[in-house]
């Protein structure tokens, strides 16, 4: 690199461009090379026991359930690197050791007596929602437990 | 575990399912089996007809079914489990809620102390075993009336384990006839309440209302020791009794206070458990045992039409009588259990363990509690027995029945008459009297006092038993007049004068020479009852 700036400009900024486009390809690869990681899955070398790859069931399933968007390669890759870090836990040896509950696991609970000393704010909280009827947050509907009648199954009490 | 055989009666236009000991069947060749008959033009549910199954001619196996039971009790405490916001069962919407309760950023849960009490006197009550160490967790499921995203709840340390819960059934058809039942208690947790959720179709919306959001609820776990309806519903109103005698929780399953889910599967006796699905939105003991009692006939049906039982959720539409599958509930949840990170384990302590120059305030002792827990009310039965001479299913009778106790113990204070005849009295004419009219016992036109005084008069020999009807009939017709007053208006004394009743018996002899020696002895005996 110290040979380029050394150089005439004209060579420079040849060198330059050529630079940038080995550069560019270089970023491609590695780009491509690292979402057909993904696709295919490759082994963590910091824990040969497991798989660093998260499957796309498992993407589906969380998206499900912790109603967040894993929308892009990048987040799930991202996903895989956090864990991949988190298991470098693994390298400690805990044998014999009783798990923590807790951080907090040594501290007292404290226990309140039964009184009664807040509430009657309906007003204040009712302020953060978006929709509000009547004192009701409003949210969408979910969860309607009977069907109409029309979809009641065919096996009717005897 | 037994596998209990069904046999499905109906007494009249009452629905009744007697469960048998599967031991007192004579060999497989008698097998009971379930028959179908259909009543023609029965439409409403109000009439069971009997079910059961014809034998077929390959030899069907009888079916078992296992019940098992979550109950979720509200815990009868003045504030929530974790913030200091009022336990109220009707308020304005919204109105009892903290900034905890709603979830608001910053904010921290903190342990009711009446809470912790509550649940190891549930524990101790129940034969539980008391873990003096145990451990909060969050349950992860997102739902508009479940402000956090998450319930706190005790999932893998429960606050007390591997209890019992004895109750009653009856085998036979004589009331007489009651076996008693136990059915193992597996865990007793402390959790949270979500909020209510009001749907409102026609807008496309859900209102939510928080009040009953962070109210503190025990959880009690019963293994699928039951095998049908009736022992469900007869466990659960005996686990009424004991809450309310605790006064832990007042249970009443209409206002909300005690809620139960049912787990019910099918399987042929001797071969492994069947699929099972789960019934919630059970809110009386009666809808409970007809809920389960349909969810039994309902998977033997499918399994013998050679369908599969699918593991959902159904819900109970009591007005046709039946289950249904819930819609969102498709599919095992996972619930992403974690430990409460804002939480330390919750330590109990006996009068051993106890730290010496602890404040008594923070810390609770189960010894301490235990010598202080009221009479549950096996014992009361058990005394009731002892005490009056009364017949067990009397006892049973009387503490079933809300507030019919009471008013037995009352009319027995005020009373010089027999036990055995006050037990009679109230068991049969007063609480005939009050079913007749769909009457709860504070609603009786009858007081206790009242009552005491009629045996009172009874007792005397004052008047006849068939008198003393009569004046009942009047007092619960005329309130106000008191027996003697009623006696005396309608000249239903007996005549006391042994000279009079004799010259009475003579006039009446000589006017029916006729009658022979037989006659004249009951006319004497007749004139002195």
């Amino acid at each position: 690199m110290s040979s380029l700036l050394s150089a005439p400009s004209a060579l420079r900024e040849d060198a330059l461009r050529r630079l940038k486009r080995e550069m560019w390809a270089r970023a491609v690869k590695l780009g491509l090379r690292s979402w057909v990681g993904w696709r295919r899955g490759f082994t963590s070398k910091a824990d040969p026991q497991r798989s660093g790859r998260v499957t796309a069931e498992v993407i589906e399933h969380l998206e499900r359930l912790a109603l967040v968007d894993f929308g892009s390669l990048e987040a799930v890759a991202r996903l895989e690197k956090a864990i991949a870090f988190a298991d470098r836990l693994r390298a400690v040896d805990t044998d014999g050791v009783e798990p923590m509950e807790s951080v907090l696991e040594d501290r007292c609970l404290y226990l309140r007596s039964d009184n009664v000393v807040e509430g009657n704010c309906a007003e204040e909280l009712l302020q953060n929602a978006h929709r509000v009827v009547e004192e009701y947050f409003v949210a969408p509907p979910g969860n309607i437990s009977l069907p109409k009648q029309d979809e009641q199954e065919p096996f009717s009490h005897i | 575990m037994a596998a209990l055989m069904l046999r499905w009666s109906c007494l009249g236009k009452r629905w009744v399912l007697a469960c048998i000991d599967g031991g007192s069947r004579h060999g497989r060749g008698a097998a009971i089996g379930l028959t179908s008959r259909r009543k023609r033009g029965q439409s409403s549910v109000a009439q069971q007809p009997l079910i059961a199954v014809q034998k077929s001619r390959k030899g069907e196996h009888e079916w078992a079914a296992v019940v098992g039971l979550e109950i979720h009790a509200q815990i009868s405490s003045n504030s929530k489990l974790f913030s200091g916001s009022q336990v109220h069962f009707a308020a304005p919407p919204n109105s009892l809620v903290s900034f905890f309760d709603a979830s608001l950023p910053g904010t921290l849960p903190v342990l009711n102390r009446r809470c912790v009490e509550a649940a190891v006197m549930t524990g101790l009550a129940l034969n539980c075993r008391i873990n003096k160490k145990s451990l909060f967790d969050r349950k992860h499921y997102f739902y508009a009336d479940l402000p956090a995203g998450y319930q706190i709840t005790q999932q893998r340390l429960p606050i007390a384990v591997n209890g019992s819960l004895a109750y009653s059934v009856s085998v036979g058809k004589k009331p007489s006839q009651v076996s008693t039942r136990t059915v193992r208690i597996k865990q007793i947790q402390l959790e949270q309440d979500s909020g209510k959720s009001l749907h409102d179709e026609p807008r496309s919306q859900t209102l939510i209302d928080l009040n009953r959001a962070g109210v503190g609820l025990l959880e009690v776990v019963l293994e699928p020791d039951m095998s049908c309806g009736e022992e469900a519903a007869s466990a659960v109103r005996e686990l009424q009794l004991i809450l309310q005698a605790l006064g832990t929780s007042q249970a009443n399953m209409a206002e909300g206070q005690l809620r139960v889910d049912a787990n019910i599967s099918v399987h042929h006796p001797g071969e492994p458990l069947g699929v099972r699905t789960e019934v919630k939105n059970l809110n009386s003991a009666r809808f409970l045992a007809k809920a389960i009692d349909f969810e039994i006939k309902r998977q033997i049906h499918e399994l013998e039409n050679g369908r599969k039982i699918l593991n959902e959720t159904r819900s109970f539409d009591d007005k046709l009588g039946c289950t249904m599958p819930m819609r969102d509930k498709e599919g095992k949840q996972d619930y992403r259990f974690m430990p409460e990170p804002n939480l330390p384990p919750l330590l109990l302590y006996d009068t051993a363990s106890l730290p010496p120059g602890a404040d008594p305030q923070q810390v609770i002792n189960i010894d301490w509690i235990r010598e202080r827990l009221p009479e549950l009310p096996g014992k009361t039965r058990e005394k009731l027995i002892q005490q009056y001479g009364m017949l067990p299913e009397h006892s049973f009778t009387l503490l079933n029945e809300v507030g019919l106790l009471e008013f037995f113990q009352n009319v027995i204070k005020e009373t010089r008459a027999e036990p055995k005849k006050v037990t009679s009295w109230v068991l049969n004419i007063f609480l005939g009297f009050l079913k007749q009219q769909n009457l709860a016992v504070n609603e009786s036109p009858v007081t206790p006092s009242a009552l005491a005084e009629l045996l009172n008069l009874l007792d005397r020999k004052a008047i006849s038993s068939s008198a003393a009807r009569q004046v009942f009939e009047e007092l619960w017709q005329s309130k106000g007049k008191t027996p003697s007053q009623i006696v005396s208006e309608k000249k239903l004394e007996l005549m006391q004068d042994q000279e009079a009743l004799e010259r009475v018996c003579h006039t009446v002899m000589e006017g029916h020479p006729q009658v022979g020696v037989e006659g004249r002895r009951k006319a004497m005996h007749f004139s002195a009852c």
